[in-house]
């Protein structure tokens, strides 16, 4: 019982302590931010490793998971006799939130635990040292240019997941099932709200973003100079990204669409 | 004497454990200067606290009359313009290749154009004799070549001093052949001030012009080679002769070794 109690402490001090550290270290990259958008090479290098290499994964998976929805929905609304209805629904669950979310997912898959291991190794290879020692702020070199690239990326990203998933609802629903073309388009366009749906799926992935930079740059920062030590900071990224998001999520869809 | 660098009764602990216990001593101008010591001494974490990345508990550390620990961090960086520092591993940014390694003080810190860089780089990059690995990138290098475009990067912005973490270890004969030269080819050619941090204790004393010994946190001896040589203090001996046990014991602190066996 007392191990428990002392077990129980150790773990909520030192989460707490985690929880300050993370603070401090946005608060410290905060003043570094602008910097990054004057050196626009070095951001559109990040652009270009966090977005542009993300792009395959994204349209691959968006394609499918519209594909599914298509048909699904199909299944559904074939019985109420309402299967024109389908592109409205694809539509609606991937803007306000299979898109955002569904992408954020992937993106702290393939690019958050990236970011996270190679800062994690640019420590332990003193790298980071070496700038500083250099008269070169790591936060302006290196943290800032890659946390506004990833909250510039993740919501085109998203909007691109979404476009791409209503391109495969509609392939499965008109091109396969025979869903007459007219009504999907116009239902879907009626129904859809530019703000109401698009904006707050943007926002969300928004907000996802700032998560997934924050935390795979703090994990990659925090990482214990070792290869353990390294691979243990990228699970943390992927792990604690993504229950983040889909909390955040949960939170944002009960201040959105109540 | 022009006194350089001027560390003074410096402390500093990790965790539990002290690293330094009010360590004095001073860096001439333009010399050759060698702090060794065995592994775990703490020489690494002296050129950090040197070069203000550590902050100590007590003491200070005066580099040109100024303290380090109290400088605003502007300050500091332009007093880091005239340091510079080579790590054991290079610490060579991965993404860029041997030239833009080099030239990327020089971009960062100066407007010269693109065309005077090149010059520059070139230069420095002949000095350490890779004049021709300019366009290799750093993971195709070998441990000393790496090494050495650290130090033509380290040297880039024409620093007043530069600190040596550990330069020879690891290296094969002929390369430390090499990086023993440059050491002492740069401190003259450049009139630089060099702090070697090292325990390869022949070369080391076949270049420095002075030495400290430091062990537990103090300087257990100092003076020119010679006086270093022909110290009879038993814990120099000890280290220079590489002796396993002495005054520095053969085992780390334990219990008892029958206690620990359940012997008694």
């Amino acid at each position: 019982m007392l191990r428990f109690v002392q077990w129980l402490g150790h773990h909520s001090l030192s989460r707490i302590r985690a929880a300050g550290r993370l603070g401090l270290f946005l608060f410290s990259l905060l003043p570094a931010l602008p910097y990054a958008l004057w050196r626009v090479a070095l951001l559109l290098k990040q652009v270009y490793n966090t977005g542009t290499l993300s792009l395959p994964i994204i349209m691959t998976a968006g394609l499918f998971v519209g594909m599914v929805l298509g048909l699904q929905g199909y299944n559904v609304l074939v019985d109420y006799n309402s299967e024109e209805a389908v592109g409205t629904m694809t539509a609606l669950s991937l803007f306000r939130e299979l898109g955002p979310v569904v992408a954020a997912l992937l993106f702290v898959g393939r690019a958050g635990s990236a970011l996270t291991a190679e800062i994690g190794l640019m420590r332990s290879t003193e790298q980071l040292s070496a700038l500083e020692m250099m008269a070169v702020d790591p936060l302006k070199f290196i943290f800032a240019p890659r946390f506004l690239a990833v909250v510039i990326v993740l919501p085109m990203l998203a909007l691109i997941f979404s476009a791409l998933g209503v391109l495969g609802g509609y392939l499965v629903a008109v091109g396969w099932l025979g869903v007459d073309e007219g009504a999907f388009w116009s239902q879907m366009i009626s129904h859809v709200d530019w703000y109401d749906d698009v904006i707050n799926g943007v926002i969300k992935s928004v907000v996802f973003a700032l998560l997934v930079a924050l935390l795979s740059l703090f994990h990659g920062a925090e990482a214990v100079p070792t290869s353990e030590g390294v691979s243990n900071a990228t699970t943390r990224t992927v792990v604690q990204g993504s229950l983040g998001i889909l909390a955040l999520d949960f939170i944002l869809t009960a201040l959105m669409f109540n | 004497m022009d006194v350089h660098i001027r560390v003074e009764n410096l402390t500093f602990r990790r965790g539990a454990r002290k690293i330094f216990d009010n360590l004095s001593l001073e860096i001439p101008r333009g010399q050759v200067v060698a702090i060794m010591g065995p592994s775990g001494t703490g020489k690494t974490t002296l050129l950090k606290l040197i070069a203000g990345q550590l902050t100590p508990e007590k003491g200070r550390v005066l580099v040109d009359g100024e303290d380090v620990h109290r400088l605003s961090r502007r300050r500091l960086f332009a007093l880091r313009q005239r340091m510079g520092m080579l790590f054991q591993s290079g610490a060579l940014l991965t993404d860029l290749n041997v030239f833009d390694n080099v030239a990327f003080p020089l971009r960062e810190h100066t407007n010269l154009s693109e065309n005077l860089i090149e010059r520059l780089v070139l230069m420095k990059l002949q000095a350490v004799g890779l004049r021709g690995a300019r366009h290799m990138m750093p993971s195709a290098l070998s441990g000393g070549m790496a090494r050495r475009v650290a130090l033509a990067r380290a040297i880039a912005m024409d620093p007043d001093m530069i600190m040596y973490d550990e330069p020879f270890v690891g290296q094969d004969p002929i390369t430390m052949g090499v990086l023993v030269t440059l050491v002492r080819k740069l401190n003259t050619s450049l009139g630089l001030t060099s702090v070697v941090v090292s325990h390869d204790v022949q070369e080391v004393l076949s270049i420095a012009d002075y030495v400290y010994v430091i062990s537990q946190g103090q300087v257990m001896a100092q003076g020119t080679v010679e006086v270093i040589r022909n110290s009879d203090d038993p814990y120099v001996r000890q280290f220079l002769q590489g002796a396993p046990d002495g005054p520095v014991p053969f085992h780390f602190p334990a219990e008892d070794y029958k206690k620990d066996l359940g012997l008694c």
